[in-house]
C-alpha cells in the first residue's frame, strides 16, 4: 500500500501532465472558489447534511441519466437542484431540515444504486460519479462549470445581505419585510446547483470537502464576515487546486487529496481559533468591571 | 371615521373595530385603539390571547379578519420604516461570523439586495447607534459571545435605525438579568420621550409600570384598555377571566392571584424554578385559565 502511494509520485513530465488536465484545475478553482461563499452560508444555516443529501441523490440523478442514455452530467444538475428544492420546500414549516433530509437521502442513494446495478455499461462509469474525476474535463465543460460558479457567486452576492439577515435572525428580517421563505428556498437552489457542478469534480461523496469543510475551518478562526468569506474561498481553493496537483503524480483518486488538505486546514484553523478565544475571554475576564459584561 | 376626535387626529398607531382569530375562533375583536406620539402602552394577558399576534398584526405579518389597523396614517404593511420591532430574546449561535456592529448594520440596510453603498456613512450611523444603546464597548466583538443582555441591546440599536414612529416590542426582557432589564427598559422609555409610540408586550408588568401610560389587558373574556389604576384592578380582571382574581399591591408592585396558581402569581418579578408552558405566564399578570387553546396557532414567533 505504502510503495503504491509513494512509488506513484513521479515528477518526471510533471508540467506536462499539469497542462493536461488545466481544464479541471481552472473548473476546480472556480468551483472553489464559488463553494468557499456559499459554504459561509451552509454554516451560518445549518445545513451541511442537506449537502450531503443534496449530493447523494444527484447521484441518483446521474444513475438514472447513466441507464436511460442521457447526459449524466444534466442528470446530477437536475437531480440536486429537484433535491435542494424539495428539501427546501418541505422544510419551511417544520424548520427541521435535518430530518427532511435524513429521510430523503437513503432513499435516493438507493434509487442511484438501483439504477447502478441495472445498468449494463462499463463499470468505471460508476465511481466517477461517487469519488470524482479530473481526466477528460473539456473545454465545453470547463466553460458551463465557470459560467456556473460565476453566475451562483453573482446572485450570492446580490442577496447577501438579505439572506445573512434571514439565516441570522429570521424573526426580524421577516419583520422588516425580507422574504425569508422565498430566501430559503431560493438558497437551496442555488445550493443544489452548486453541489451538482461540484459533484462532477469531486464527487457525490465528498462534496462537503469543497463546500463545507472550508467555511467551517474559516468560522473558526474570524468572525468578521468579509474575512470569513475570502478566507473560506481561500481554504476551499487551495483544497481543490492543491488537490488535483497532487493527485496527478499517481494513481489514486483526487478526493483523497482535496479531503486531506481541506481537513488538515480545518484542525490548523481549530487550533489557531482555540487559542485565540481563550485570548478573548481572558482579555474580556479582565476589562468586565461588572459581573454582567462577559457571558462565558 | 367621520368624526374624529383630537386624539385620533394625532394617532400614530390606531386600530378601528379590529379583530383577529384562527380556524373560526375569534382571538379578540372589537379592539379600537390610538396611539399619540411618545405613548408608553403595555400589553398584558395570559398565553394564547393573542399578544404577539396583535402585534404581527401591526406588522403586516398578520391580516385582521376585520376592521382596520394603521400606522401613522397607513395601513400596517411589512417593511414599514415607520416601525421599530424588538422581538424577543433569543441567542446567536457563537460561530455567527458577525460583529456587534454588523448586526447593527443588518437592522440598518438588511432587507436591501444588491452591494453596501456609502460604506463610510453607514458606519457613521452604525457607530451613534452603538453609541445611543451604550454597546460602544463591544463594538468589534463577535455577536455570538456576547450575553444575552448584550445582544438585546444590539436588537434594541437594529429598532431604532430606521427612526420608528412606532416601536413594538416582543418581551423584550424576557430570560434577562435584572440589571440588563433596567438597562433596556431604560433605553426603550428614552425612546418614549423622545417622540415614539411604544408598543410592550409583556408576561410582567412590574418592570416597566413607572412608564407605561396604558395597559391593553387580553383576555379569553375579552379585552380591557385604561391607564393602569384603570384596568390592573380585581373587579377588571375577574371580569376578563370570569372567575375571581385578587390583584393587590405589594411595595410598588403589582401581584396578580387567581384561585386556582396562587402559588405561581405571588411573587412577581421572580421566576419560578420549575418548568411550565414554553412562554409560561407565572409571572405579574396571568392567571392560569382558559389557557393555551390558542398556542399552537401562530404564538411567538411561529410563523402563521
Amino acid at each position: 500500500m505504502i510503495e503504491r502511494i509513494s512509488g506513484s509520485f513521479t515528477l518526471e513530465g510533471y508540467w506536462d501532465l499539469f497542462q493536461l488536465v488545466s481544464n479541471s484545475v481552472i473548473a476546480a478553482g472556480v468551483l472553489g472558489l464559488m463553494g468557499g461563499m456559499i459554504g459561509v452560508f451552509i454554516m451560518l444555516r445549518r445545513t451541511a447534511l442537506v449537502v450531503h443529501g443534496i449530493a447523494e441523490i444527484s447521484f441518483a440523478g446521474a444513475a438514472l441519466a447513466l441507464l436511460a442514455g442521457l447526459d449524466v452530467v444534466a442528470g446530477s444538475a437536475v437531480g440536486a437542484v429537484a433535491a435542494a428544492a424539495l428539501i427546501g420546500v418541505l422544510s419551511l414549516r417544520d424548520k427541521d431540515v435535518g430530518a427532511v433530509t435524513g429521510v430523503l437521502m437513503p432513499f435516493g442513494l438507493g434509487l442511484g444504486i438501483l439504477f447502478l446495478s441495472l445498468y449494463q455499461g462499463r463499470s468505471a462509469n460508476k465511481f466517477g460519479l461517487l469519488t470524482g474525476q479530473i481526466i477528460g474535463v473539456d473545454d465545453i465543460q470547463t466553460r458551463t462549470l465557470v459560467t456556473g460558479a460565476v453566475l451562483i457567486s453573482a446572485v450570492l452576492v446580490v442577496i447577501w445581505r438579505p439572506l445573512m439577515f434571514a439565516s441570522v435572525d429570521p424573526q426580524l428580517a421577516r419583520a422588516r419585510g425580507v422574504g425569508v421563505n422565498a430566501l430559503s428556498i431560493g438558497f437551496m437552489v442555488l445550493l443544489g446547483a452548486a453541489v451538482a457542478m461540484s459533484v462532477q469534480i469531486i464527487g457525490a461523496l465528498l462534496v462537503l470537502a469543497l463546500l463545507v469543510v472550508p467555511a467551517a475551518a474559516s468560522l473558526r478562526v474570524t468572525v468578521h464576515p468579509m474575512s470569513a468569506v475570502l478566507l473560506s474561498m481561500a481554504f476551499s481553493l487551495i483544497s481543490a487546486v492543491g488537490g488535483i496537483m497532487l493527485a496527478i503524480t499517481g494513481t489514486i483518486p483526487i478526493s483523497p487529496y482535496i479531503t486531506t488538505i481541506s481537513f488538515l486546514i480545518y484542525l490548523i484553523c481549530l487550533v489557531v481559533g482555540r487559542g485565540r478565544r481563550r485570548r478573548r475571554r481572558s482579555q474580556a475576564e479582565q476589562s468586565a468591571q461588572s459581573p454582567y459584561t462577559s457571558k462565558v | 371615521m367621520a368624526a374624529e376626535s383630537p386624539a385620533a387626529a394625532r394617532s400614530v398607531l390606531s386600530l378601528r373595530n379590529a379583530g383577529v382569530g384562527f380556524h373560526g375562533r375569534s382571538l379578540w375583536s372589537g379592539l379600537d385603539l390610538d396611539l399619540s406620539p411618545g405613548e408608553f402602552l403595555a400589553v398584558l394577558g395570559p398565553n394564547g390571547a393573542g399578544k404577539s399576534t396583535l402585534l404581527k398584526v401591526l406588522l403586516g405579518l398578520q391580516r385582521l379578519d376585520s376592521g382596520s389597523a394603521e400606522i401613522a396614517g397607513r395601513p400596517a404593511r411589512r417593511g414599514s420604516s415607520r416601525v421599530g420591532y424588538i422581538p424577543q430574546q433569543a441567542d446567536m449561535p457563537a460561530e455567527t461570523p458577525l460583529r456587534a456592529r454588523d448586526v447593527v448594520a443588518l437592522g440598518l440596510d438588511g432587507h436591501r439586495y444588491g452591494i453596501r453603498m456609502h460604506r463610510r456613512r453607514m458606519r457613521r450611523r452604525v457607530d451613534e447607534l452603538l453609541e445611543k444603546v451604550g454597546a460602544s464597548d463591544y463594538a468589534d466583538e463577535p455577536v455570538g459571545l456576547l450575553s444575552g443582555g448584550e445582544q438585546q441591546r444590539l436588537r434594541a440599536a437594529q429598532a431604532l435605525a430606521s427612526e420608528p414612529t412606532v416601536l413594538l416590542c416582543d418581551e423584550p426582557l424576557h430570560s434577562l438579568d435584572l440589571h440588563h432589564q433596567q438597562g433596556v427598559t431604560r433605553l426603550i422609555r428614552e425612546q418614549a420621550e423622545s417622540g415614539t409610540a411604544v408598543v410592550f408586550v409583556t408576561h410582567e408588568i412590574n418592570p416597566v409600570v413607572e412608564h407605561v401610560d396604558r395597559v391593553l389587558y387580553l383576555a379569553p373574556g375579552g379585552h380591557r384598555i385604561g391607564t393602569t389604576e384603570a384596568v390592573m384592578r380585581s373587579e377588571v380582571l375577574s371580569e376578563l377571566y370570569g372567575a375571581p382574581i385578587d390583584v393587590i399591591e405589594h411595595r410598588g408592585r403589582l401581584v396578580v392571584m387567581s384561585q386556582h396558581f396562587e402559588g405561581h402569581h405571588c411573587a412577581p418579578g421572580h421566576r419560578a424554578e420549575e418548568p411550565l408552558a414554553p412562554e409560561d405566564p407565572r409571572v405579574g399578570v396571568g392567571p392560569h385559565v382558559h389557557d393555551d387553546d390558542h398556542q399552537s396557532h401562530g404564538e411567538h414567533g411561529r410563523s402563521a
